[in-house]
């Protein structure tokens, strides 16, 4: 699998802050890789410097195989993308913002409607941009990155601030893309979002990364306790050590048919980010 | 191309559902063939409301029309989108821009009806301002790339807009005043709009002229060069 995205040693200070500070890591091609962290993280500015809006002080970044600093309009094209403002012209109607980017793209105007029905805005494709819901701009957005039958999407807090049910829908929608081999770069802070999407994730704090990886062996990584938490139909709680010398109480227990849930002890991302920064995931300190 | 033309299409359906930016581009025309009509008086300068209002119409509607888009653009984030998008930024600017000319043309073209003009005084005058409109979608799009949203454009046009549209009607009352507005490429157009059936452009209309220009264009360059390290922040 070849790499898509490729960053070394990247830097980036503006007045006198330390936006980036050395951020290393591999996007492979069809893979969900997820830059967690809270707003104000260096996320979005991260998501400039890949697709060449801005430069980075030092380092190197390459997207699709070429230097950023020099990407040009065969790159750009391979590319699909979604602002956390969306971007979207607020006057047009959803189809006409579609049809606007289709001519962009040269993508079909019957394609236009197929993506609208992928999205369930078919119905909603006269109303203009300004009177749809944030969740039905949300899923445009999306449709417009989805467009040009990108190789590599870039979603900047795709979901954040929608309802559940939108929610879901986008992950399916991220799901089914990476299905078909697209390479999907996100950020969010949305830990569960992480978990559930991504093959690869970095937390990036204060414009470093402070730990890489799949999110299940980050999980791991910090699961000092390593313990078993059962509970029991009667709210009783046990903890037992995760290894042979527990298995014959918990067959007891089962026999007994006495157990209420059983779980491991590893954190959860946002608990391993507060561990090594000291704050939430949702960017309040 | 077609990135221009498609930014073009974009903006002919935009500006229909904008009434902010649909009325600088009515205004003056409409106000022009309401006040030819309506007000006669023995001694006023034939056309006079035609020159007027034409010299007004180029030092507002261009300029306002241009920054507000351009603004609006990048407070809403989608011309960040576009950048994102395979269009470069000549070719968003070049969209803009030569629909903005387009549109204040046709508003030309309803003024220059206004004055009855012969054929060969309404190609002049339609020369004229096509020029002036130029030069005011220049100085709009130094603007509009300079401000981070739509109001502060607003703020930084109107003082901008009030002095090019107001000093070539105001240097007919007060000769100081005339002195400064020779230097502004809209009393230049004004003047040469009031001699269309004898244009004579002497050497000092044209380097004026193209010295706002070159100015203006040269503020643009500079403002695209400071937003790019803005859009860092």
């Amino acid at each position: 699998m070849g790499d898509m995205i490729i960053t070394k040693n990247l830097s980036l200070k503006l007045a006198k802050h330390q936006i980036l500070d050395n951020i290393t890591f591999k996007v492979q091609r069809g893979e969900i890789f997820g830059m967690l962290g809270p707003s104000g993280a260096g996320k979005t500015t991260l998501i400039k410097i890949l697709t060449g809006q801005m430069q980075q002080d030092s380092g190197y970044a390459e997207l699709l195989g070429r230097d950023t600093k020099k990407l040009t309009a065969l790159e750009h094209k391979q590319i699909g993308t979604m602002m956390e403002s969306f971007g979207l012209y607020d006057r047009l109607s959803v189809y006409d913002n579609l049809c606007f980017y289709a001519e962009i793209y040269h993508v079909p105007r019957n394609s236009v409607d197929h993506i609208l029905k992928r999205i369930h805005l078919y119905e909603n494709r006269r109303t203009a941009v300004s009177k749809l819901s944030k969740g039905m701009k949300s899923r445009l957005s999306l449709a417009r990155a989805l467009m040009n039958h990108a190789k590599i999407l870039f979603l900047d807090e795709p979901t954040s601030g929608l309802d559940p049910v939108t929610t879901r829908e986008i992950h399916c929608i991220l799901a089914e893309q990476r299905e078909k081999g697209t390479t999907i770069f996100l950020t969010t802070h949305n830990m569960y979002e992480a978990e559930y999407l991504c093959d690869h994730v970095a937390l990036l704090n204060k414009g470093s990364i402070v730990e890489y990886g799949v999110p299940m062996n980050i999980c791991k990584k910090y699961d000092h306790l390593n313990k078993l938490r059962i509970t029991l139909k009667n709210g009783e709680m046990t903890i037992l050590e995760n290894s042979a010398a527990s298995a014959l109480l918990v067959k007891e227990y089962l026999e007994e048919n006495r157990i209420e849930a059983i779980h491991s002890t590893e954190p959860t991302l946002e608990n391993v980010f507060i561990k090594l920064t000291g704050k939430e995931l949702g960017g309040y300190e | 191309m077609n990135n221009i033309a498609a930014v073009f299409k974009k903006q002919i359906k935009d500006t229909f559902k904008n009434k902010a930016i649909l009325i600088q581009f009515v205004m003056f025309p409409v106000l022009t063939l309401i006040m030819n009509e309506a007000i006669q008086i023995e001694e006023m300068p034939k056309n006079y409301f035609v020159t007027m209002f034409a010299a007004m119409y180029i030092g507002m509607a261009p300029l306002t029309s241009m920054a507000a888009v351009i603004a609006e653009e990048k407070e809403k984030n989608t011309l960040r989108v576009l950048m994102m998008s395979n269009v470069r930024p000549h070719e968003y600017l070049l969209g803009i821009g030569s629909y903005i000319w387009f549109v204040c043309m046709l508003g030309a073209m309803v003024i220059c009806l206004a004055g009855n003009y012969k054929l060969k005084e309404s190609i002049i005058f339609m020369g004229i301002m096509a020029v002036g409109i130029l030069a005011s979608i220049l100085i709009g799009a130094a603007i509009g790339i300079w401000s981070r949203t739509e109001m502060m454009a607003t703020s930084i046009t109107v003082p901008v807009m009030v002095v090019f549209s107001f000093l070539p009607m105001l240097s007919g009352f007060n000769h100081t005043i005339a002195k400064v507005a020779k230097f502004i490429y809209s009393e230049q157009v004004s003047r040469m709009l009031n001699q269309v059936n004898n244009l004579q452009i002497g050497l000092e209309n044209i380097c004026i002229i193209v010295g706002n220009m070159l100015i203006a264009a040269g503020l643009f360059i500079v403002a695209y060069k400071k937003v790019h390290c803005l859009q860092c922040v």
